[in-house]
């Protein structure tokens, strides 16, 4: 048990597996002790501490007030706690998505990954509202107001009121998948589904429909995001899927390898059909007005072509989707170094997909000294703390989930 | 008649050529009207209107508001003394880090004489708001007799969509209203309590700031809106805001 644990033994095992990490094939050694009961719990107390700390950091962030603690600004006031937001409910929306092609709709190939997918679905919604909640000023007027007061021409109304309801949805489902009624399971996470996908394109729709934004205006990112979100939903399901055998020192069934092969099939085919969305958006972009034009430049070759051609393009897409083919879809190891690098990439596209949006000043094309340039953003101590806190809490859940459900196991008909 | 202040029928006459003064007034309309000196995007003479707004109708027959508050700048008249943005600064107690109106400036370094012009800008109070739309609580909204945008800043929630939605850089988040602020044409500081102009226009020393109520005829914003001599732009005009600031020269 954890408090079994001296402090030294943890250091000890921490040590001893960094030893023989550099002795032989250091990747199946940090597998292999991810497995063993104590280096499970020295993980899980990193997570909660990581939890506790940005926890920590977020309350003294409201404390001493957003303005001085977030490194965002009037021209920006969108930063890195919105990107993180939204990658998290693009996961969120994607295991739902992948997950209900076997749940909901029934094709058994996608079956036995419907358990661990609707749980982290719920994880990482609640790491993504956890996030932005310490980005907006006042949250609990949200509470009170989104019901006595809405909008209905709001997107982030709608937003906000749909991811309530899928939220709820997924619970439900979840509930029921455990208690095994699966019938019923079904319906609910068909209403999950159908929220899901409304409240994520209503996000796609909050950059969509700012026609002040050039480099978000149009209806390409409602659809994009759903795009991207059933690409993000496959590399999160392998990546977690595979993880929960490590930890639970299992060997995969042939239904789950097969759910996985089929997985990254469809993850292969998402990363083409993105690669097609980027390339289009960019050649439109380029031959827009000048903001926008501006706005793709510091992409492509600007401050943030790093960010957009490593992380984005490589590591997102390119060498995943050769991993994936190299892999013929059997090698689960190297599908899961592929879902890996994915998840980075896209954490950088959804970092860079917010930030972009607003570098380029709404005077650019006045051609005044003070907006002449491209407008910095960088963050803060605070909001790199609260991301990690945000996935703090989804690995600290994934693992708690693995022991508590024993591997999301029970078998769906 | 002398538009620009130049005797036109004194160029015809073959016997007496226009002075040097008059030649380069007469150069200078041609410019104006072109768009050579135009700051904003300029909206050519004769449909300066129905760019600015839906269809001319809405200009003529229909305004929406009454009063509909509106302010024309004069964007060569002014010199950036920035006593506007001083005395809206202290009228409606906006914080050091903010701002609800400011003065850009712009340098265009090949113009003949004259090589800087500033620009005020404010929210532009616009008959299409995307900052209302976007605002999940309502606490953007528009006022339904004044036309001028408001916030009930009990209902902010601080998400700063609007902030985003803005087209013109005109809201910020103010720590001490705990809530999203902006430029109200004073209307709870000032008009409310029966002033007739905003503390901006009110303490500009060259009239840059036109403020009055576009609907009615016997407004200084109405006759500057409606002369077609003169060009008069809006700024952003391609998102469709419809705004009520206007911009001229002259």
């Amino acid at each position: 048990m954890a408090n079994d644990v001296q402090l030294s033994d943890i250091v000890k095992d921490v040590a001893s597996s960094f030893d023989s990490t550099f002795a032989s094939n250091w990747w199946s050694n940090v597998l292999e002790h991810l497995s063993g009961r104590k280096l499970f719990y020295v993980i899980l107390g990193i997570s909660a501490f990581v939890v506790f700390a940005a926890a920590a950091v977020g309350l003294d962030a409201m404390n001493i007030g957003y303005r001085t603690a977030y490194g965002v600004t009037r021209e920006i006031p969108w930063g890195v706690l919105i990107g993180a937001y939204v990658f998290f409910v693009v996961t969120s929306t994607g295991l739902c998505i992948v997950s209900s092609i076997g749940h909901v709709f029934g094709v058994q190939e996608f079956m036995p990954i419907a358990k661990r997918s609707v749980f982290l679905a719920i994880v990482t919604i609640l790491a993504g509202f956890t996030v932005i909640f310490f980005d907006i000023e006042n949250p609990f007027r949200m509470a009170l107001y989104n019901v006595i007061s809405p909008n209905l021409t709001s997107n982030i109304w709608w937003m906000g009121t749909l991811y309530g309801a899928y939220m709820f949805f997924m619970i439900v489902e979840f509930i029921l998948l455990l208690v095994g009624s699966h019938k019923y399971a079904m319906y609910a996470g068909l209403l999950g589904l159908i929220s899901g996908v409304s409240a994520h394109s209503n996000l796609g729709g909050i950059f969509g429909m700012l026609h002040a934004r050039p480099y978000w205006y149009g209806p390409f990112m409602p659809i994009y995001f759903i795009a991207s979100a059933m690409m993000s939903g496959c590399a999160a399901i392998i990546f977690f899927t595979y993880l929960g055998y490590k930890i639970n020192n299992e060997k995969m069934d042939k239904p789950m390898e097969r759910a996985l092969q089929a997985v990254g099939k469809l993850a292969t085919l998402l990363i083409a059909i993105l690669m097609f969305f980027y390339t289009w958006k960019i050649i439109t972009g380029l031959v827009g007005d000048p903001s926008e034009v501006a706005a793709f430049k510091a992409e492509l070759a600007g401050p943030y072509a790093v960010n957009f051609w490593g992380f984005e393009v490589a590591m997102g897409m390119v060498i995943p989707f050769i991993l994936f083919l190299r892999s013929k879809f059997r090698n689960i190891g190297m599908m899961f170094v592929a879902s890996t690098l994915m998840i980075i990439g896209i954490f950088m596209m959804r970092y860079d997909l917010v930030v972009v949006g607003q570098i380029v000043p709404s005077f650019y094309e006045l051609g005044v000294k003070e907006y002449s340039s491209l407008l910095p953003y960088h963050p803060t101590f605070h909001e790199i703390m609260i991301v990690v806190g945000g996935m703090g809490i989804v690995a600290m859940t994934f693992l708690l989930g693995e022991r508590v459900f024993q591997g999301h196991k029970s078998e769906i008909h | 008649m002398k538009p620009g202040g130049i005797d036109l029928d004194n160029l015809k006459r073959d016997d007496a050529p226009p002075s040097g003064v008059e030649r380069r007034e007469f150069m200078k309309i041609g410019l104006v009207i072109t768009g050579v000196f135009a700051g904003g995007t300029l909206l050519s003479v004769a449909s300066n209107i129905r760019r600015a707004f839906a269809s001319p109708e809405d200009v003529y027959k229909n305004y929406p508001y009454k009063p509909h508050y509106s302010m024309v700048i004069r964007q060569d008249r002014c010199i950036d003394c920035e006593r506007c943005k001083q005395a809206c600064r202290i009228t409606n107690h906006v914080p050091e880090y903010g701002y609800r109106t400011r003065i850009l400036e712009k340098d265009v370094p090949g113009a003949i004489g004259q090589k800087r012009e500033f620009i005020p800008v404010l929210c532009n109070q616009c008959n299409n708001p995307p900052c209302v739309r976007a605002c999940p609580t309502k606490a953007s909204y528009k006022d339904k007799t004044t036309g001028i945008i408001m916030i009930e800043y009990k209902k902010c929630i601080g998400c700063k969509t609007c902030v985003l939605a803005c087209p013109y850089n005109a809201r910020y988040f103010d720590d001490e209203r705990h809530a999203v602020d902006k430029c109200n044409f004073c209307f709870d500081t000032r008009l409310s309590k029966g002033e007739k102009l905003t503390a901006c226009a009110a303490i500009c020393p060259a009239h840059a700031r036109v403020f009055g109520d576009l609907s009615d005829p016997a407004s200084e914003v109405y006759q500057l809106v409606h002369q077609i001599v003169k060009p008069v732009w809006v700024m952003r005009p391609e998102v469709g805001t419809k705004p009520n600031v206007f911009y001229m020269k002259g």
